[in-house]
């Protein structure tokens, strides 16, 4: 067995992207930055594909982390980027373990479409929710560090550095996890669970520990994000967001706790691209390139990184 | 088919496109106005028999053998790239036929005013319901097509022809998707957003009703629509998440919906 | 001596089928039983019975003493039950290395061992080795060394039903419960899978019961014979006596010589 390389890489990335984010244009940054709070929310939605399950409402927790974060600021002025995160993170996770109860029970289809419905109950209560801004939403305070206010030169490097560091420690912490024994029992509920039970194992509470873990990390990639764009509406809960999350899951791949934040980004730069030379077609071009995906690389953009060790 | 297909949703806005347009084209070349349903009708026919096939011979008939979410997937990729095709074709901004609505006037039931058009597509609705369940319980066709969903590999032996089997399905399910876009047409504005929004709602119904199954659906659809009108009614803020938390107290109470059938023992 | 295991007035109804009716039966430590009976006799159910996947209608399961008749599966597993199947139950995407050990990782869990905070590596209880050595040893007790890295789905099936019983024995069960373990493969490798059984549950100590159709087997290796027919227990005793009763030769042995 190969040494565990995955934290030194992480740590050469995070230090590579802290360097080279003090020269890049600003909009990079942004484009980093959202890349990776979309990351943190399809790096949850990694560990719950390992077991074979596939939510198409993890918007719900992106958006509660998000709402959670903004109304900290709007109703108590909160504006440090740590606490609205954590706040964003704790309002996911707080949900995602109640819920875990019941969507602990639920595989394949039903599991989806369950956590669908779930996410378009909160759509449907924001959407008509008055003092929170209905359609429009609301905008998010300028967040600050440790109570200062960064130089407007430096916001968004700023916020990009704090982004990079949680989701250096949550890789790093979700990697430790994947590889204890129940990390690892995620493939063994996806292929068998009835073996599962036989071996003294709970199907139903390793599930609902991965769905908390998550929860909290959409939780958190919401909270970022919020503080990012600095403008949050119910949009973030639509399926269409859930969609964009699970179609980055699947062209990142589950192979390791990069995949989601490569794929976060790979994601951002087509869309981006794709955006800027045609508005109108450039959800064709993300369909085709997840078909594409889907039929040449059924295990996603990480098995390029793996090379032929793996067959 | 054992598919929970998103681009329904597709086919939903693309005959409602295709009816508009054409409707609107035939209008205003001077057919008489009573003749437009039948347009309707023709225009939902046309898309959906050039575009499915297109679609499952093409594409899905390569991924039967993937997981059932994988497939899902693959319908999303689909309906993304439908969405932008729509609107390469017809644009983005909105399309009216206001004639096969307007045509007939209204009627009043007590306070209340109703137009005659409502009345069409309810008929409509009962038609295609009822049509399905005859085709799938009284023709050749359809019995064998609930012995493909039963056992693809089976029916195979017995030599169904089950690839043309899955294309007829296919299609005919996308027809009923484009009859329903294109009978709405008349009562919207048709604009891009329509197949995503419809797809949800049809997700909600069919759960609700029990994936797979005929009244399951029928029922569904009627739960979700008295449960919107009565919030729309008593509750306006709870319009769209009434919905939804019908659809997730279903799962939850009766996990495979109203209408299941039970598994079979595994060890 | 005490029983370890005993079943007492088992019944179960599935609609108007009987699955198990009045099941009486009591289990010494480190004997080995086996389970006779035409398909559909209620031996599986009896098994899937005391291993808590079924919960009977009436009649209660006691194990050292213990009622565990309302038991899950995995708790009944905690306790020391094991079972195999009579289709292999895999990790089909997984090697049989890493098959055994997920198993271990339960075992390792249910044992507080192995977790997020601990460091370095933990000892297998039971084994008092890393959880890498116990795979190696049990997949080498089976002679599965020269598959350990092939993915259980493309095993030829005997090696599968093989890894299926070598998964049983990471927790170090008190009682195995094997249901038709030899099942699928040929007459002369039924004896080899049975003599690896029997060589690894002499090794580690525990009380077998398993489900057989052919009776050469069950004569050579049983030291007693439950026979069922139509959810009842219809002989319990010694081989020679269970497979020489008239009712047993009518409805169990003729049935499967007719098959």
């Amino acid at each position: 067995m190969s040494r565990d390389r995955t934290p030194r890489t992480l740590a050469l990335i995070l230090l590579a992207l802290l360097v080279s984010g003090q020269f890049l244009p600003q909009w990079t940054l942004f484009l980093v930055t959202v890349a990776l709070a979309k990351g943190l929310v399809v790096l949850g939605l990694m560990i719950l594909l390992r077991c074979g399950l596939v939510s198409f409402g993890q918007a719900l927790y992106y958006c509660i982390g998000a709402y959670a974060a903004g109304m900290l600021g709007r109703l108590f002025g909160a504006s440090d980027v740590f606490t609205l995160m954590l706040a964003g993170m704790a309002a996911a996770g707080l949900v995602g373990f109640v819920l875990g109860f019941l969507l602990a029970r639920y595989r394949s289809i039903f599991f989806g479409l369950l956590s669908l419905a779930v996410s378009m109950i909160l759509y449907g209560l924001l959407v008509k929710t008055e003092a929170l801004g209905s359609t429009d939403g609301f905008h998010v305070l300028p967040s600050t560090l440790f109570g200062l206010r960064p130089a407007d030169a430096w916001v968004r490097y700023t916020v990009l550095a704090v982004a990079l560091l949680v989701a250096f420690i949550a890789a790093l912490l979700v990697h430790r996890y994947l590889g204890t024994p129940l990390g690892r029992l995620a493939s063994a509920i996806k292929d068998n669970e009835i073996r599962v039970e036989y071996m003294g194992a709970s199907a139903r509470h390793a599930i609902h520990v991965k769905y908390v873990i998550a929860a909290a990390l959409a939780g958190l990639g919401g909270a970022l994000a919020a503080t990012t764009v600095g403008h949050i509406d119910p949009e973030m809960a639509y399926w269409t967001t859930s969609g964009e999350f699970i179609f980055i899951t699947i062209l990142a791949g589950t192979g390791n706790v990069i995949a989601p934040f490569l794929g976060a980004l790979v994601f951002g730069v087509i869309q981006t691209v794709a955006f800027g030379i045609s508005p109108n077609t450039w959800q064709m071009v993300l369909g085709g390139s997840l078909l594409v995906v889907i039929v040449f690389l059924p295990n996603g953009l990480w098995s390029l990184f793996r090379g032929r060790k793996a067959a | 088919m054992k598919i929970v297909n998103v681009t329904h949703g597709s086919f939903y806005a693309l005959g409602a496109y295709a009816a508009a347009s054409i409707t609107g084209a035939l209008l205003a070349r001077g057919m008489p106005p009573s003749l437009s349903y039948a347009v309707l009708l023709g225009s939902a026919l046309l898309v959906s028999v050039i575009v499915a096939p297109l679609i499952e011979r093409g594409i899905l008939r390569f991924m039967y053998a993937k997981d059932e979410v994988v497939i899902l997937l693959i319908t999303y990729a689909l309906f993304l790239i439908l969405e932008d095709v729509i609107k390469m074709i017809w644009g983005v901004n909105p399309y009216f036929i206001a004639e096969p609505y307007g045509l007939l006037g209204s009627f009043d039931v007590l306070d209340l005013t109703y137009p005659y058009y409502n009345l069409i597509l309810v008929g409509v609705a009962i038609a295609c319901g009822a049509g399905l369940a005859w085709m799938l319980g009284s023709t050749r066709t359809g019995k064998l097509l609930v012995a493909v969903i039963h056992d693809t590999e089976v029916s195979r032996a017995m030599g169904i022809n089950v690839d043309r089997m899955y294309l007829y399905t296919f299609t005919f399910g996308s027809l009923l998707a484009a009859i329903g876009g294109a009978f709405t047409a008349p009562t919207v504005s048709v604009v891009p957003a329509l197949g995503v929004e419809v797809i949800v709602l049809s997700f909600a119904v069919v759960v609700i009703g029990g994936l797979g199954s005929l009244p399951g659906a029928a029922l569904g659809a009627v739960m979700v629509g008295l449960v919107r009108s009565a919030a729309i009614h008593y509750l306006p803020q709870a319009e769209l998440f009434v919905i939804y938390l019908v659809m997730a107290m279903v799962l939850a109470f009766r996990p495979r919906g109203l209408f299941s059938i039970a598994e079979a023992r595994k060890i | 001596m005490a029983a370890i295991l005993d079943a007492q007035g088992l019944n179960k109804n599935f609609g108007a089928v009987t699955a198990a009716s009045d099941i009486n039966a009591a289990i010494e430590r480190d004997s080995v039983v086996g389970l006779i009976g035409t398909n559909g006799a209620g031996k599986t159910t009896f098994i899937n019975m005391i291993t808590g996947y079924l919960k009977p209608d009436r009649g209660r399961i006691r194990y050292e003493g213990r009622d565990i008749t309302e038991l899950a599966p995995r708790d009944v597993t905690r306790l020391g039950i094991c079972r195999s199947f009579q289709i292999p139950q895999l990790y089909a995407s997984l090697t049989a290395f890493e098959n055994m050990l997920v198993g271990i990782g339960v075992v390792l869990r249910n044992a507080g061992r192995g977790g997020f905070f601990s460091r370095g590596r933990a000892l297998v209880p039971g084994h008092d080795l890393p959880a890498e050595d116990v795979a190696e040893r049990i997949l080498e007790r089976f002679g599965l060394a020269e598959y350990r890295d092939k993915n259980a789905q493309v095993l030829p099936g005997g090696v599968r039903k093989l890894l299926d019983i070598a998964l049983t024995m990471v927790a170090k069960p008190k009682i195995l419960l094997l249901d038709e373990p030899t099942s699928g493969v040929s007459a002369e490798e039924k004896f080899v899978i049975m003599e690896m059984i029997m060589a690894a549950v002499r090794a580690e100590g525990a009380t077998v019961l398993f489900v057989e159709h052919d009776m050469e087997v069950v004569s050579r290796f049983a030291g007693r014979v439950l026979a069922f027919y139509d959810g009842r227990i219809i002989a319990d005793a010694a081989p020679e006596i269970a497979l020489a009763d008239p009712e047993v030769k009518r409805y169990v042995v003729g049935g499967v010589l007719r098959a």
